[in-house]
């Protein structure tokens, strides 16, 4: 029992000691908003990323190591719109931090700042993982990071306010940089248009919307339910007639029903990275555009 | 009266000075108010009418969209509130159930060597059984707060308080306190509703010992360093009621409970925990019911203190770099328990005292392979040994160690295996066999299936 105290004790004198940093802690819960993070805050701002790109973040683990980082964070960046509804909630609750609890200005969603596609009119389970507040899958269309980045860089401002100057500053800069990179996409993107395909989970659908492609068919039947062997079946004779021109796979996408599809329909799969850091190339933002719209139009030509 | 007046007048000007000042104080106020009123109103406003700009502009858009389905909306810099029911309680229900195939009769199901619990233990009936269906209703209390309920209704229809408890959500520097009926922190299995158990039972360890999960009413209070290591303390106190304490009647706090967790990361793919926590109880006439030597049904009870130690650990692999969802849980526990007092035998006829000491322990190990994104397959391995029991009555020569036939030596164990297949987070079907050796008599070989379907608010779900 004393063993017990002792330890207590010195645990207690050791986080005590622990020197202040002076840039502030930002928890983001996916390697797109860290990136957003880094591109805003610099040198102010210390970013941890709770989720690796080819991690499904419908589905984490609240592991004691994200509690740790929650329980020191001055920030969280989180997608919201219930993507991170079944790990999330447990992180804040067990982090015992009253700074990034919803409502006060430690914590912020991303989609706060969106307006989300796909708001069904009526939800039921039996649709699948639907997301009564829309589409969470948001980061696919560069006109959501402008507008996440506008709302992302107040929130910095008003979280740190003595760097408040330089994050206005730094969030001006990235905002005539990426209007720059925008209009060089969007001119990539005229070939793009109306290039008929397939995707897995409705997660590209921001995606495929900017760039004005035509969804065919998803190879969920439901969102997060697994394809049947019949409902394959039936999209192979259903893409008979209409024939996409490509799959689009998400590196975090298992290959098996896209592979399978692709020799079905004789339509090469598209990898794409998804997220910052889903291909070797993605490695920020700016990459995660550039090689996504690279790989599409190798694709298409 | 001059004084009077010397003393008054002041006092008099001062009387009537103060009120216009405060008068005038109230006036700067009440117009504050009314421009803060407007600037609310006007703000209402505003917003309203950009909500209709967002409507119109989104019927634009549909109707744009139909025409020319190439242009998609710009977004927009200010969303609506989302959540019109979140004032509601968000509320979720568990329903349960088994079929169950027992080679052994459930209703004399014991722990061999161990002092029976009084909870829920053993295999529960044969056949098919509606298990416990849980409601749950939470909510942010208010900025301070955020509460729960947990109402447990039985297959006979009893209804019961799982849980019921507030916790703090604003205190600073990493503490946190929970308040009312909760599942103590300790260990790592104890805190886990039922639901979300990996095998359909609890280990032996905690049904010997705890009579299956250990909650009472009280008080939780939790600390979490701001350290990269995830370490936390947490100490607990309350009543004390339940097994192996018993209601003692008196005031103040009764029983303690510490512990300690600590947790992080190996590499990308790996979460680890590790626990150690120590609970101390007093017990008072804490009877059990037995047959003696002359098969006599007898009742005898515990008067005394009784002290655990328990150390959990958790490893959770789940590859941060591959497409295939698999995962890889490996867990473990182990309990010692030490009661020390005096054992009554017969209370109701010979009513015999003496002293009492017992050194019990148990563990179990468990493996759960996540092997495809909706199939779990899992293998337990469970133990415990009664240890030395010292009792007076019979060390004296006063009674048999016959007559106390539960108290017997035993080590009882149980290897246990499970396959699960959940067709979505809300749902899942499990089929689990056992061979356990808990009676001291015969093997009973236990298949049981087992459906749990969850209803409503997405559950979160601990590490």
């Amino acid at each position: 029992m004393n063993a017990f105290i002792h330890g207590f004790c010195l645990a207690c004198a050791l986080s005590a000691a622990l020197p202040a940093n002076a840039a502030i802690k930002v928890l983001a819960t996916t390697s797109d908003w860290g990136s957003l993070v880094t591109e805003l805050g610099g040198d102010k701002v210390n970013v941890y990323t709770a989720t690796s790109p080819l991690q499904d973040v419908h589905r984490v683990d609240a592991k004691p190591s994200l509690v740790a980082r929650a329980r020191s964070a001055d920030l969280i960046v989180a997608t919201g719109a219930e993507l991170e509804s079944g790990w999330l909630p447990v992180l804040l609750q067990e982090s015992g931090n009253s700074k990034i609890q919803p409502g006060a200005p430690g914590y912020f969603e991303i989609t706060s700042a969106l307006r989300l596609l796909d708001i069904p009119t009526a939800v039921d389970r039996s649709m699948g993982d639907v997301h009564a507040l829309g589409n969470p899958h948001v980061q696919l269309d560069p006109r959501n990071i402008a507008a996440a980045a506008k709302a992302l860089s107040a929130r910095l401002a008003q979280v740190d306010p003595p760097n408040a100057a330089f994050y206005q500053q730094r969030g001006a800069d990235f905002q005539a940089q990426w209007q720059q990179a925008m209009a060089r996409w969007t001119a990539q993107a005229a070939t793009l248009k109306d290039v008929p395909v397939v995707v897995i989970h409705r997660d590209q659908t921001y995606l495929v919307h900017w760039l004005g492609m035509k969804e065919l068919a998803a190879i969920e039947p439901k969102p997060g339910v697994p394809p049947s062997a019949g409902y394959l079946a039936g999209l192979v004779t259903k893409l008979g007639t209409t024939p996409p021109k490509m799959i689009l796979r998400n590196a975090y996408n298992d290959p098996k029903a896209s592979d399978w599809l692709a020799q079905r329909v004789k339509a090469p799969v598209v990898l794409l990275p998804f997220s910052v850091g889903g291909t070797p190339e993605a490695k920020d933002l700016f990459g995660l555009f550039d090689d996504t719209l690279r790989r599409l139009q190798a694709a298409a030509k | 009266m001059g004084h009077f007046s010397r003393i008054i007048g002041p006092v008099a000007i001062a009387a009537m000075v103060a009120p216009v000042t405060v008068q005038a104080a109230d006036d700067v106020e009440a117009l504050r108010a009314e421009i803060a009123a407007l600037k609310a109103e006007y703000a209402q406003r505003v917003t309203a009418l950009e909500t209709r700009i967002d409507q119109l502009e989104t019927t634009a858009t549909v109707a744009a969209t139909a025409a020319a389905p190439v242009e998609p909306p710009p977004p927009a810099s200010s969303a609506p509130a989302r959540k019109s029911s979140a004032f509601n309680p968000s509320i979720s229900v568990i329903l349960a159930g088994n079929y169950a195939d027992l080679s052994q009769d459930p209703g004399d199901f014991n722990f061999a060597g161990f002092m029976p619990s009084g909870g829920e233990i053993g295999p529960g009936d044969r056949s098919f059984n509606l298990g416990e269906s849980e409601v749950t209703f939470a909510a942010s209390v208010d900025p301070y707060f955020t509460a729960a309920l947990t109402v447990a209704l039985s297959a006979e229809g009893e209804i019961g308080v799982e849980e019921a408890f507030a916790r703090t959500t604003s205190l600073p520097a990493g503490f946190s306190v929970k308040g009312g009926r909760f599942f103590s922190g300790f260990g790592y299995l104890n805190e886990i509703h039922a639901h979300a158990w990996d095998f359909v039972d609890q280990p032996l360890v905690y049904q010997a010992l705890y009579g299956g999960q250990y909650g009472q009413d009280g008080v939780q209070v939790k600390w979490l360093a701001p350290t990269d290591l995830f370490l936390e303390f947490g100490a607990e106190t309350g009543n004390g009621g339940e097994f192996p304490g018993t209601r003692l009647g008196r005031n103040g706090l009764n029983g303690a409970t510490l512990f300690t967790h600590v947790g992080g990361d190996l590499g990308d793919s790996i979460g680890w925990r590790a626990g150690l926590s120590w609970m101390d109880m007093d017990a008072e006439d804490r009877a059990y019911e037995d047959v003696d030597s002359t098969g006599t049904a007898i009742v005898n009870s515990f008067t005394g203190s009784s002290e655990t130690w328990i150390a959990d650990a958790t490893l959770k692999w789940t590859p941060a770099s591959s497409t295939r969802r698999q995962a890889f849980k490996l867990q473990a526990e182990y309990m010692r328990r030490t009661e020390d007092g005096s054992l009554a035998y017969d209370v109701e006829g010979a009513g015999l005292n003496d002293s009492y000491r017992s050194e019990q322990d148990g563990w179990y190990v468990q493996g759960v392979y996540q092997f495809n994104p909706r199939w779990r397959f899992g293998v337990r391995y469970d133990e415990l040994d009664s240890g030395s029991t010292r009792i007076g009555l019979v060390q004296n020569g006063d009674l048999l160690a016959s007559d106390f036939p539960l108290l017997l030596p035993a080590s009882p164990s149980r290897i246990t295996t499970m396959i699960d297949f959940s067709p979505s987070e809300f749902s899942r079907l499990r089929a689990q066999y056992a061979w356990d050796d808990s009676r001291d008599a015969a093997t009973d070989r236990q298949l049981l299936l087992q459906y749990i379907y969850a209803l409503g608010a997405h559950g979160v779900h601990k590490f």
